[in-house]
């Protein structure tokens, strides 16, 4: 054992940079992959296969094929098409993409288990469509789903590392940093690993706790 | 795209690729299965130490697992591991301690009645869940496990970052060698599509005759 409490002191300002951007990526990937799930499960349930068809399919790819690849491919693909994003953004929006697949699924579940006679009252009340998901639907199925969604999220957090690959100064990456900088692994790489428990412990209690209020 | 990178780098990636989610996945089974049944264990503090690893295990990133047991072990021990041996370890403890919440909650769903009479016959707990709850309880674990599958066949991807010669490796290599990204890594994840593919569709058969021997029908639509 040769733990050296001063390295642990001297990465603490990489760290909380660290922290700061990998909270940023978990907040606006959540926001995406919210927004973008919602439109894919709304293009499960489109009125004509032409839609249903790619939006499975496109979905079902993206699900099963790994965040570090599809990772790479925005990272190096976006540029030869004339779209520079930072590798901040690049990152954020793979792991949006990649989770709103997820999102799909739970959105899914949670329109699906919305009584039929919802359905019915709408379509008797001859309501516009916008107005059939937004104000009877989604209403009802988002509290159900809440907890799965902060389960997402929570998947998200412990992958953000990832983007660390892309450059993205998340906490990974600033640990990297550190150690090409003072040759001290054990110490970074351990409070990363910490601090991951730390966060990501508390969260899932508190999803249980959700889980508990909101659905029965 | 030519051919020798073709040979020489894309096969032997998947080829990689499959060992290492053959060997990640008999090590997570392993683990899932211990540590999900220590999770029923009488003894409180059995099931104390069952629960610590799990959260312990999901609470931290398999990357981060996986650069840690590579860079910060060997000063503490004073021994290298192979990075393909890192890689698995990493996969299979973290994604071991997913598949124990799998094998607790099946083990759970087993009817309470099912136990009572595994106690009134007398049975040693041991005789019990190999006899009577584990049977039951294995054809309700299948569609999740296949999940899990799938996902740790994404996860094996991580291991190029320590340099193990896996398809994202081998499709990076490539980049370098002939900058054609769009290609290679839309190659790469179509790959990854079809093992993905042939995962959920042997573990649905493997599903549908473990539930016939129990005399249960497969449910409908069901594995995703």
């Amino acid at each position: 054992m040769n733990w050296d409490w001063s390295a642990v002191a001297d990465f603490m300002p990489r760290f909380w940079d660290g922290v700061l951007i990998t909270l940023q990526i978990l907040v606006l990937g959540s926001l995406i992959s919210f927004t973008l799930g919602l439109v894919w499960a709304i293009g499960f349930r489109a009125p004509t296969r032409f839609v249903r068809w790619p939006v499975n399919l496109v979905t079902e790819f993206i699900r099963t094929t790994p965040l570090l690849v599809q990772l790479f491919f925005l990272f190096f693909v976006l540029p030869e098409w004339g779209v520079q994003f930072s590798a901040l953004t690049t990152g954020t929006i793979a792991i949006g993409l990649h989770y709103s697949t997820y999102t799909a699924q739970v959105y899914r579940a949670g329109i699906e288990a919305v009584p039929a006679g919802q359905w019915e009252a709408a379509t008797a009340l001859s309501l516009p469509a916008h107005r059939t998901w937004f104000a009877v639907i989604l209403p009802q199925a988002i509290r159900r789903i809440t907890p799965a969604l902060g389960n997402y999220v929570i998947a998200m957090l412990k992958d953000t590392p990832l983007l660390a690959a892309i450059g993205v100064l998340e906490m990974l990456q600033q640990s990297r940093l550190e150690s090409a900088s003072t040759f001290q692994y054990t110490e970074p790489l351990t409070v990363i690993g910490i601090a991951f428990i730390l966060i990501a412990y508390p969260a899932s209690l508190l999803v249980r706790t959700l889980e508990r209020r909101l659905v029965r | 795209m030519t051919a020798g990178l073709w040979q020489n780098w894309v096969l032997p990636g998947i080829w990689i690729t499959v060992q290492l989610l053959v060997y990640s996945a008999a090590l997570a089974g392993v683990v899932a299965f211990a540590v999900g049944m220590a999770r029923t264990h009488r003894s409180r503090f059995v099931r104390f130490l069952a629960g610590f690893y799990t959260e312990i295990f999901r609470g931290t990133s398999a990357l981060i697992l996986m650069f840690w047991l590579f860079f910060v072990l060997p000063p503490l021990l004073g021994w290298q591991l192979v990075p393909m041996w890192a890689a698995v370890l990493a996969l299979g403890l973290s994604y071991g301690a997913y598949g124990a919440e799998i094998v607790r909650g099946a083990l759970n769903s087993v009817a309470p009645a099912q136990r009572e009479a595994g106690v009134a016959l007398s049975f040693t707990p041991w005789q019990r869940m190999r006899l009577i709850l584990l049977p039951q309880a294995v054809p309700e674990m299948l569609p999740p496990f296949c999940n899990l599958l799938v996902e740790l066949l994404k996860g094996t991807a991580l291991v190029s970052l320590l340099g193990v010669g896996d398809v994202s490796f081998a499709a990076y290599l490539v980049r370098l060698a002939t900058q054609e990204s769009a290609q290679i890594y839309t190659i790469s994840l179509v790959i990854y599509f079809v093992l993905a593919f042939g995962i959920t569709r042997s573990m649905k058969a493997f599903e549908k005759k473990a539930k016939s021997n129990i005399g249960v029908a497969i449910s409908g639509g069901g594995a995703k």
